[in-house]
């Protein structure tokens, strides 16, 4: 078979167009619109709470409740602080009377009378959803109705969740719960009605004290990125490889 | 084709297909695979919009101080600066449209969140004046003696 050079040039003309037409698929993005593009934000939403700012007036409590209608005289809450006592014969007790919604007014811990001569140390701990890294809640959920967010928050779509509790039973930290009126799965939002409008959330707002505090993580002129990088911060159940974002200052081995 | 054995197949394969059918309508078209993957944002995207506009009550004292300056500056030369109005007065909500009127906790409960004596010298309570509540004129309301506005008992009958 003969190969003219008419069959040659159109034959090559057709490979060249062929090969040309997926190329024109690639553009160059500027580094924002690659950005965009890979849906990566700015944002990554952190808390940080200074436990020995803490001293259990449970404001931040009383106010979670009462922004977020979570039902005020139900015993479940998004955000609770838990007092810890160690004795001095290495006994701990610790409690959390209504999440701590009325503070801590009374010196029995669980209906006991404890001695102060007998406390080797005693303090707060303020507790919320840790919207880790990696949530162990969103991952059992057998509908999509609990997600997370480009920016790090971990919410549930009450109008898709059935309710199971699977997630509530997957949470290491304790922070989900059932919404006694929606009859869904519910949990801190890092108050995501507030934080995307620029004001800080109910909890940190109430706090006298400056023991909670919201940042943006992948801010490095952020207060809270700057503290989490420099100090000697902790989280609470390293070891289950959740990786939480809200981070402790003065967090001792007892709490759990 | 016309043997028992393939009856329930078309049947099966007429399942699949009206489930597939009614997918399409029950499915919200958002529905889907979001930025953090399968495995963390199989949701619907519009219901992150649905929390983005839940009410704002917590107005913070900025808002309070457009209308109330006088008692802003009242408590800002106090110890109790550091406390929020609405700690104390309640969300404000929509103020002064609604609620009209924001209910003043008074009880002596409010107080001792803060001032009940506890003895952790590890907390930061015991840097705060504390009292025993029961010993403390357990009858009284704190507020008939005590000025929340300026707690300091200078100048006091």
């Amino acid at each position: 078979m003969r190969f003219t050079r008419r069959e040659f040039l159109i034959t090559a003309v057709k490979g060249a167009i062929v090969t040309a037409l997926p190329m024109s698929a690639f553009k160059l993005l500027t580094p924002d619109e690659a950005m965009a593009a890979v849906k990566k934000t700015r944002v990554r939403w952190g808390f940080l709470v200074d436990t020995r700012k803490c001293v259990g007036c449970g404001f931040c409590v009383k106010a979670c409740k009462l922004e977020n209608e979570v039902p005020y005289d139900t015993p479940v809450t998004r955000t609770w602080v838990e007092r810890y006592v160690i004795l001095k014969d290495g006994k701990m007790l610790a409690d959390t009377p209504m999440g701590a919604r009325d503070g801590f007014t009374d010196q029995k811990v669980q209906e006991k009378v404890v001695n102060p001569k007998d406390i080797a140390k005693a303090f707060f701990v303020p507790k919320l959803c840790n919207h880790c890294e990696r949530p162990p809640c969103v991952q059992v959920c057998p509908v999509g109705a609990t997600y997370q967010t480009a920016d790090g928050a971990v919410l549930v779509d009450r109008s898709w969740c059935i309710g199971c509790g699977y997630c509530i039973m997957a949470c290491p930290y304790g922070a989900r719960f059932f919404h006694p009126v929606y009859r869904t799965a519910e949990k801190c939002t890092f108050c995501y009605h507030r934080i995307t409008k620029g004001l800080k959330t109910a909890c940190v707002q109430a706090c006298p004290f400056g023991a909670r505090q919201i940042g943006n993580l992948k801010d490095p002129n952020d207060p809270v990125t700057i503290t989490v990088l420099t100090k000697r911060v902790s989280v609470l159940k390293d070891e289950y490889g959740t990786k939480p974002q809200v981070y402790y200052l003065g967090l001792d081995e007892n709490v759990r | 084709m016309k043997s028992h054995v393939f009856r329930p197949l078309w049947i099966i394969l007429g399942v699949v297909v009206l489930s597939l059918i009614a997918r399409q309508f029950i499915v919200p078209s958002d529905f889907g695979v979001g930025e953090r993957g399968f495995m963390y944002s199989f949701h619907r995207k519009s219901n992150e919009e649905e929390w983005k506009a839940f009410k704002v009550k917590y107005r913070s004292r900025e808002y309070c101080k457009e209308c109330h300056d006088d008692k802003y500056s009242s408590i800002m030369d106090s110890k109790h600066k550091i406390i929020q109005c609405e700690n104390c007065h309640g969300p404000a909500i929509d103020h002064p449209e609604d609620p009209e009127k924001l209910t003043i906790d008074t009880r002596r409960a409010l107080c001792l969140r803060c001032h009940s004596y506890l003895p952790y010298k590890q907390s930061y309570r015991s840097k705060i004046k504390g009292f025993i509540p029961e010993e403390h004129n357990p009858d009284m309301e704190c507020v008939m003696c005590h000025d929340p506005h300026e707690p300091d008992l200078e100048g006091w009958q």
